[in-house]
């Protein structure tokens, strides 16, 4: 019986100015194979299906958990995280691209500075008057920390924006990941305090106005985050803060 | 005159703590970062943070949580450094708190408490089983604060490669590689705090992340840095193993009620949820019933080989154990432990809320590290700092669970704060070095580049590597036998022989990270030998150092702390004195209350 095998067909490109092309790889099947493994294969032995020397695959991971929000790609059509990827759940071959929203870097290793960026922008923080000892924090009730848990999940790993057709490079849309951070942190007793900021941060160039509702963002998050019920929060609150601003001119 | 200038290596929770103080100071820092800092291994962490609140009402104290934690070590810290931890504990859950984690609360709106492994109290604080990631977010948030406020420069995508020493051997900044570019440069600097986190890499698989390789500290080593306590790997008892990591799961489950068992006839081969109760074996709970399920991890771990390899019990032949969670209601299991649940779903493709998980010991942890002194975190090399999981006071001989991350931002905390003070206090600043010393380093480090890019060879550093895991997983982790750990040293020296034809497959100059890889690897290989070396010499059992000709601990010969010198281009071991000022050494056993 021939070996079984598992057929891979990955974008190459050597760097941001070069052309791309497509590799064909066979690699030999083990049960319980991720994606990852697959490319460590290739970097062990970096030769084509067809026998061509080829270099190992460029590519950004670290927790291989689902945890560190590394290794995002393309694969089949659909990103992904890298390492949760099963090789039994996926139609061979398997073609693996990067992700088409953020700038490459080689292969499949993108930078998504930009989503570092937005955070800055929205002031993503509970501002703390210094790391010196002043007694506990404020009371929290389980209700609010039962909601923002799993918003304080995101792992700025970009998903919602790849799948997202208001990110583009026309419009610097921060993307839902950072609408969802601004909502966490107002929630918060103390991020509450400047919730105005936050909002005041989202609009404009960019911000809450881009989004255009089309909802890809929460089918992609590998984290089940709410995304969308994040952005109509933060929206309601954005239009309660112009309001107010006309109101008062 | 100008102003000193601090360098931050690394940035997990220790990293981030030590940049913060130093932002908060008014100094200037740069953070180095291999991977986005957001991305660090600290996120791996699930279980949660110790401090002594005494939230239960328990009578906890930290005079308890130092105790738990020097007789969990085995004695082997040093206790005045560790007391002043226990005693900063509550301040640093406090400060979290205020930085807006969202911990799991009580119905009163206080933080809630679980039990971990070595103690009988509610100890730790905990946000889901996502713990470690909580915390270095927000951590995260309040560097990239002092970033907009322009007090801390990111180097994100640059990997540490050496310090520059002048010639007195006082550190004057760092070289480090672009990669992207590929690039050598130089970052003078007045102080360098490292916070490169664990070595998991130098077994192959472990729960570590792909970053921790331990070459910095490894780097280092070889530039006069001494290492201490390398022989103290903590072998997790419950990962997933998997052919590219070993993937951890938490003690927290143990915290939360979760059983370890095996069915007690060895050919069952029924589903485990129709073994009854009286046809399994809760070894665990048996064997310690005192502590039962949490007791340290060293302790399961041996357990758990015993069960699989003596006792011939593992799950139908195979080497593992059920970590049973299914009894609990599923309401509590997602609002507790969640995120490690989904891991093993998501991985294994069985739902834990149902079936009982099957797990297996896996290469966790180094309670060895980076030589610091025992006051402010400092190395023997002025202006070098150390803290987190990349130096070694704190844990002794083995570390109890959810105090890593408290270690993390103590001493993170510390070593910002000292940095800050030598710098101040430095005679002649790095400004008055002359540029021949950093143009001198920047060429060995590029010669070093050119070297492998140009040289031909027939070994494959991925192989090497591989071969490197097999053999410190097979000999250095839970048992130890000297005649296996001399074959070891001397495989791991002809590995290091091998690696001098390597042959890299991408000479390209751009995101080569087959040549960073290449990088690591020979200072992995240097480290592995340091941790086997060590092991070989300790002829004593102590926490997760275990040899069974030497099954006990001696106190007489070995309460000592293992102190390893890179001496004419070799690894010298030397031994000194721990500090047991504080609680005076006692037989350390848990199958009854201490």
């Amino acid at each position: 019986m021939a070996e079984k095998k598992v057929i891979l067909k990955i974008k190459r490109q050597s760097s941001p100015g070069q052309p791309a092309h497509w590799e064909e790889f066979s690699l030999r099947w083990r049960p319980s194979m991720n994606i990852i493994i697959c490319l460590r294969d290739i970097a062990e032995n970096p030769v084509t299906r067809d026998g061509k020397k080829t270099t190992p695959v460029s590519y950004d991971s670290n927790c291989l958990e689902e945890v560190c929000g590394s290794c995002a790609m393309v694969i089949n059509g659909k990103v992904k995280m890298a390492c949760s990827a099963l090789v039994d759940q996926l139609t061979q071959p398997i073609t693996i691209e990067p992700m088409t929203k953020f700038p490459i870097v080689r292969d499949l290793a993108v930078n998504r500075q930009f989503m570092f960026d937005s955070l800055q922008r929205v002031k993503a923080w509970i501002p703390i008057d210094g790391t010196y000892s002043l007694g506990e924090g404020p009371r929290v009730a389980p209700e609010i920390q039962e909601k923002g848990y799993p918003l304080s999940r995101c792992m700025t790993c970009g998903l919602c924006l790849e799948v997202c057709p208001q990110v583009n490079s026309g419009n610097n849309f921060v993307g839902a990941a950072i609408i969802s951070q601004v909502r966490l942190f107002n929630m918060h007793p103390t991020g509450a305090m400047h919730a105005k900021e936050r909002i005041r941060a989202l609009q404009g160039e960019g911000g809450i106005e881009e989004c255009a509702n089309v909802q890809n963002c929460v089918q992609a998050c590998p984290k089940a985050i709410p995304l969308t019920e994040s952005i109509a929060e933060v929206n309601r609150e954005a239009w309660k803060q112009s309001l107010v601003g006309w109101l008062l001119g | 005159m100008t102003q000193p200038k601090i360098i931050v290596v690394g940035g997990g929770l220790a990293g981030l703590m030590a940049t913060i103080r130093v932002a908060e100071s008014g100094l200037p820092v740069d953070l180095f970062s291999i991977v986005p800092v957001k991305r660090s291994h600290s996120v791996c962490a699930q279980g949660g943070i110790n401090a002594a609140k005494n939230q239960k009402g328990e009578g906890d104290t930290t005079a308890k949580h130092l105790d738990d934690t020097i007789y969990g070590g085995d004695f082997l810290a040093n206790q005045p450094l560790v007391k002043r931890m226990c005693d900063e504990a509550p301040n640093i859950i406090d400060l979290l708190d205020r930085m807006g984690v969202m911990f799991n609360r009580t119905p009163e709106g206080l933080l809630d408490y679980r039990r971990f492994g070595g103690t009988l109290y509610h100890r730790t604080a905990f946000a889901g089983a996502t713990t470690g990631q909580q915390l270095l977010y927000a951590l995260d948030e309040q560097v990239r604060r002092h970033e907009s406020e322009g007090k801390v420069k990111k180097f994100e995508g640059f990997t540490f490669l050496s310090a520059v020493l002048d010639d007195a051997g006082v550190c004057r900044g760092i070289s480090a590689m672009d990669l992207r570019s590929m690039e050598v440069k130089i970052f003078p600097a007045d102080a360098v705090i490292f916070c490169t986190g664990g070595i998991g890499a130098i077994f192959g698989r472990s729960t570590n992340s792909v970053v921790c390789t331990g070459s910095a500290q490894a780097a280092l080593f070889q530039q006069g840095v001494d290492y201490a306590n390398g022989e103290f790997i903590q072998v997790h008892p419950t990962s997933i193993p998997g052919e590219d990591k070993l993937r951890l799961m938490s003690e927290s489950a143990r915290g939360e009620g979760g059983r370890v068992w095996v069915p007690r006839n060895p050919n069952d081969t029924r589903p485990a949820k129709s073994i009854p109760e009286s046809e399994r074996f809760y070894f665990l709970e048996e064997w310690y019933p005192k502590y039962g399920n949490l007791v340290p991890r060293d302790i399961a771990t041996r357990a758990i080989h015993r069960i699989v390899y003596q006792e011939k019990l593992g799950i139908n032949g195979q080497a593992a154990v059920y970590l049973d969670v299914s009894h609990i209601d599923s309401e509590t299991l997602d609002r507790k432990l969640e995120g490690i649940l989904e891991i093993y779903e998501k991985f294994c493709g069985v739902d834990p809320r149902k079936e009982p998980m099957k797990v297996f010991p896996g290469m966790h942890y180094t309670m060895g590290g980076i030589w610091i002194n025992a006051v402010d975190q400092a190395t023997n090399v002025p202006g070098i700092y150390a803290a987190g999981e990349c130096e070694y006071q704190y844990h002794g001989a083995n570390r109890l669970g959810a105090n890593s991350l408290v270690s993390c931002i103590f001493g993170g905390g510390i070593a910002g704060t000292a940095a800050v003070k030598y710098s101040n206090n430095l005679e002649k600043g790095t400004a008055s070095v002359p540029s021949t010393i950093f143009d001198s380093e920047k060429k060995r480090q590029d010669e070093k580049n050119q070297a492998l890019l140009s040289q031909d060879g027939a070994e494959n550093p991925m192989t090497i590597w591989k071969e490197m895991g097999e053999i410190m997983t097979e000999h250095v982790t839970v048992t130890r036998i000297n005649k296996n750990l001399e074959l070891a040293d001397s495989q791991l020296r002809a590995l290091q022989t091998r690696y001098r034809k390597i042959n890299l497959s991408d000479r390209t100059r751009w995101s080569n990270q087959t040549l960073n890889f290449a990088r690591e690897l020979e200072n992995m290989l240097l480290l592995a030998r340091v941790v086997t070396l060590g092991a070989l010499a300790r002829n004593e059992s102590r926490g997760a150092h275990y040899k069974p000709d030497f099954p006990e601990r001696d106190d007489a010969n070995w309460l000592k702390t293992t102190r390893a010198k890179f001496k004419n281009g070799d690894i010298q071991l030397t031994y000194e004195p721990v500090d047991i000022s504080l609680i005076p050494p006692r037989v350390r056993k848990y199958d009854a209350a201490k």
